[in-house]
C-alpha cells in the first residue's frame, strides 16, 4: 500500500520536509493532498474543511498548489506567458475570452515572480530552452503565482547537480519564508531536508515513521535505515 | 508569438481587396468572396490546429448556417443577409455547444473522427429528408436583401463582395483577440501539458468546450456567406470531404497566424479553379503535390513564406541603416 493511516496536521506558516526512500509514499501523499488520487479510507481537510475526493482544479482553486517531480510546463510558450497563464487563473477564476493575457499590473507582476525565483532573464524565451534547475524553478513559480495558501513541491532539486542544488533551496526557502507561506516539500536528500526543513516527516512503507524537528527525526536510527539502508 | 511583418504589408492586403470589385471581372470577384467566406470556417478549423487538434467534421456547422439561409427562404421568404448572419453563427454556436458536450472529452484521433461522425449524420439527416431539405436537390436560396433593401442585379455580386470582406475583418480581429486572452493561450497550451492547466486551477475540457463554441459560431457565420454567394445548398456542405478541404486550406495558409488560412483560402479557390480548366482530370492530384511540398518545405503555410520574406526584407533593411 503506497500511503497507509497516515495521520498528519500541518499548521499555517510552516515548513515541512518530507524524506524517505522510492516507494515510501511520499509523492502518492502529495498526489491525495492535491486530489490526483482519491482515498480508500481516511479524510482530508484543508483549512478545516472536509476536501476529500475533490479533483486537482477544484482544490487548486482552494488554495493549494503544487509542483512535480518531472516539471509540468507549458513548452510552447514563453516563460512569461507561462506565468502569465498562473496569474490569469488566479486572478480572473477562468479563463477570459476577450481581455489580452498581456495587460499590465500582470506583466509587472510576472516579472516581479520570475525575478524572485532568478527567471527574469529567460523571461521571454521558450520553455523548453530554460536549463533543468530553471525548469524546476519555473515549476514552482507557475504554483507560487497561484497565490496559494499552501505548497506543496516534489522533489525540487531532483534531476540538478549537487552546486545546483543548494542554489535551488536557498532561492525556494527565501521565497516562500517571505511570503510566509505554508510549505511541504518532499526530498530524497537528507542533507537538504536537515537544512531547509522546519519539521520532518519520514515516510516508510506508506507511513509515517517520524515527525519532529529535522535533527531529531534524521536521527533516529529507524529513519536512518530506512532512507539510507544503514544506521 | 512576435511576428515580423514586411512594412504596409497588411495595408497592402486590405487595399487590394477592397479594389477587388473595381478592378475583377465577375468570375474572379465571385472566387474571392467565395474563399473569403469560407476562410471563415477554415479559422474555425486553424483554432484546433493550434491545440494539435484535427477536426474532419467542422463542415457540420457550415451546413447548420447555409441550411439556416435555406430554411428561412422556403419557410417564410426571408433572405435578409445581415438578419440571418448572426442567426448562423447562433445556430451554429447552438449545435456546437449540444456536440461540444461530447467532443470536449476527447482528444487525438477519437476527437478527430467524432467530429467525422456527427458531420456524417447530418449529412445522412440533410440526404434524406427530401421533403424537408429537398435531398440532393437541395434548396434555392434567391436574390437576398440587405436589412430590407434588394441592390440592382448588377450590383449584387458587389454588395456580397463587401458584405463578406466586412464579415472576414471583423472575424478576424474577434478571433485575434480571443487567441491574445488567456484562453486562447490555454488552448496552445492544451497541445503540451494538461496536467498544468488543471493544476492551475483551469479546465482543460472547458477551454476546449469554449473554443468549440466560437468555432461553431465561425461555421455557421461562414455557411450562411456561402449560402448567399453561390445561392444553392446541397447536403455535400456537411460532407466529410467538406471538412476535409478545411483542413488542407488550414495547412496551406499557415495556422500559426489569423490571417494564414485568409491567404491559403484564396490560393485554394484559385488553385482548384485554374487547376481544373488546364488539369480536368488531374487537378486534386496538383493540390496534393501543392500540400506534399508544403508539409516537406514549409510545414508553416504559405504564412511561413511570407515570413521568412519579411525577415530577409528586415534584415536588408538594418543592413542598410547601419552602412
Amino acid at each position: 500500500m503506497a500511503a497507509d493511516r497516515i495521520s498528519v496536521e500541518i499548521g499555517a506558516g510552516e515548513l515541512v520536509g518530507i524524506v524517505g526512500a522510492n516507494g515510501s509514499g511520499k509523492t502518492t501523499f502529495l498526489n491525495l493532498i492535491t486530489g490526483y488520487l482519491t482515498p480508500e479510507a481516511g479524510r482530508i481537510f484543508l483549512m478545516g474543511q472536509d476536501r476529500t475526493g475533490l479533483p486537482p482544479r477544484v482544490i487548486t482553486r482552494l488554495g493549494v498548489a503544487r509542483s512535480f517531480q518531472i516539471p509540468q510546463l507549458y513548452t510552447n510558450l514563453s516563460v512569461l506567458e507561462s506565468l502569465l497563464l498562473s496569474l490569469a487563473a488566479q486572478a480572473d477564476k477562468g479563463a477570459g475570452f476577450w481581455r489580452p493575457l498581456y495587460r499590465h499590473p500582470w506583466i509587472d507582476e510576472g516579472m516581479e515572480t520570475l525575478g524572485r525565483f532568478g527567471l527574469e532573464a529567460y523571461a521571454h524565451r521558450p520553455v523548453n530552452e530554460l536549463p533543468e534547475g530553471g525548469r524546476k524553478l519555473l515549476d514552482i513559480a507557475l504554483s507560487f503565482a497561484l497565490k496559494p495558501n499552501l505548497l506543496l513541491m516534489d522533489e525540487p532539486t531532483s534531476g540538478v547537480s549537487i552546486r545546483d542544488k543548494f542554489q535551488i533551496m536557498d532561492t525556494l526557502i527565501k521565497v516562500v519564508q517571505e511570503s510566509r507561506l505554508t510549505t511541504i516539500f518532499v526530498e530524497h536528500d537528507m542533507d537538504v531536508v536537515q537544512r531547509y526543513g522546519r519539521r520532518v516527516l519520514a515516510f516508510n512503507d506508506g507511513r509515517v515513521i517520524a515527525d519532529g524537528r529535522p535533527e531529531a527525526v534524521l536521527a533516529d536510527p529507524d529513519v536512518r535505515k530506512a532512507v539510507l539502508g544503514r544506521v | 508569438m512576435e511576428t515580423k511583418r514586411l512594412p504596409l504589408a497588411p495595408a497592402v492586403g486590405a487595399g487590394l481587396l477592397l479594389v477587388v470589385p473595381l478592378v475583377l471581372p465577375d468570375w474572379m470577384k465571385f472566387i474571392v468572396t467565395l474563399a473569403m467566406a469560407k476562410f471563415v470556417a477554415v479559422l474555425a478549423v486553424a483554432l484546433f490546429l493550434r491545440a494539435n487538434l484535427v477536426t474532419f467534421g467542422h463542415a457540420m456547422f457550415y451546413a447548420v448556417g447555409a441550411y439556416a439561409v435555406g430554411f428561412s427562404v422556403k419557410w417564410f421568404g426571408f433572405g435578409d443577409v445581415v438578419v440571418l448572419l448572426p442567426v448562423g453563427a447562433l445556430l451554429g454556436a447552438g449545435v456546437a455547444a449540444l456536440v461540444g458536450l461530447v467532443i470536449a472529452r476527447y482528444r487525438e484521433v477519437f476527437f478527430a473522427m467524432l467530429n467525422l461522425a456527427f458531420s456524417m449524420m447530418l449529412y445522412g439527416v440533410l440526404l434524406k429528408l427530401y421533403w424537408l431539405t429537398g435531398g440532393t436537390d437541395g434548396l434555392g436560396v434567391g436574390v437576398p436583401t440587405f436589412l430590407g433593401y434588394a441592390p440592382p442585379r448588377e450590383y449584387l455580386r458587389d454588395f456580397l463582395y463587401y458584405t463578406t470582406l466586412g464579415v472576414a475583418g471583423i472575424v478576424i480581429y474577434v478571433v485575434h483577440r480571443f487567441l491574445a486572452s488567456p484562453l486562447g493561450f490555454y488552448l496552445r497550451a492544451l497541445a503540451d501539458n494538461e496536467i498544468r492547466i488543471e493544476y492551475s486551477g483551469e479546465s482543460a475540457r472547458r477551454v476546449l468546450y469554449h473554443t468549440y463554441v466560437v468555432s461553431g459560431a465561425l461555421g455557421g457565420l461562414a455557411g450562411v456567406l456561402v449560402a448567399f454567394t453561390v445561392g444553392h445548398i446541397v447536403p455535400e456542405y456537411s460532407f466529410w470531404i467538406q471538412s476535409g478541404d478545411f483542413v488542407f486550406v488550414a495547412l496551406l495558409g499557415g495556422y500559426g497566424s489569423v490571417v494564414g488560412p485568409l491567404i491559403g483560402s484564396i490560393a485554394f479557390e484559385f488553385i482548384r479553379t485554374y487547376a481544373s480548366k488546364y488539369f480536368p482530370n488531374e487537378w486534386q492530384m496538383a493540390l496534393g503535390i501543392i500540400m506534399l511540398a508544403i508539409i516537406l518545405f514549409r510545414p508553416g503555410g504559405l504564412w511561413a513564406i511570407y515570413e521568412a520574406l519579411a525577415a530577409r526584407v528586415g534584415r536588408r533593411t538594418s543592413e542598410r541603416q547601419r552602412a
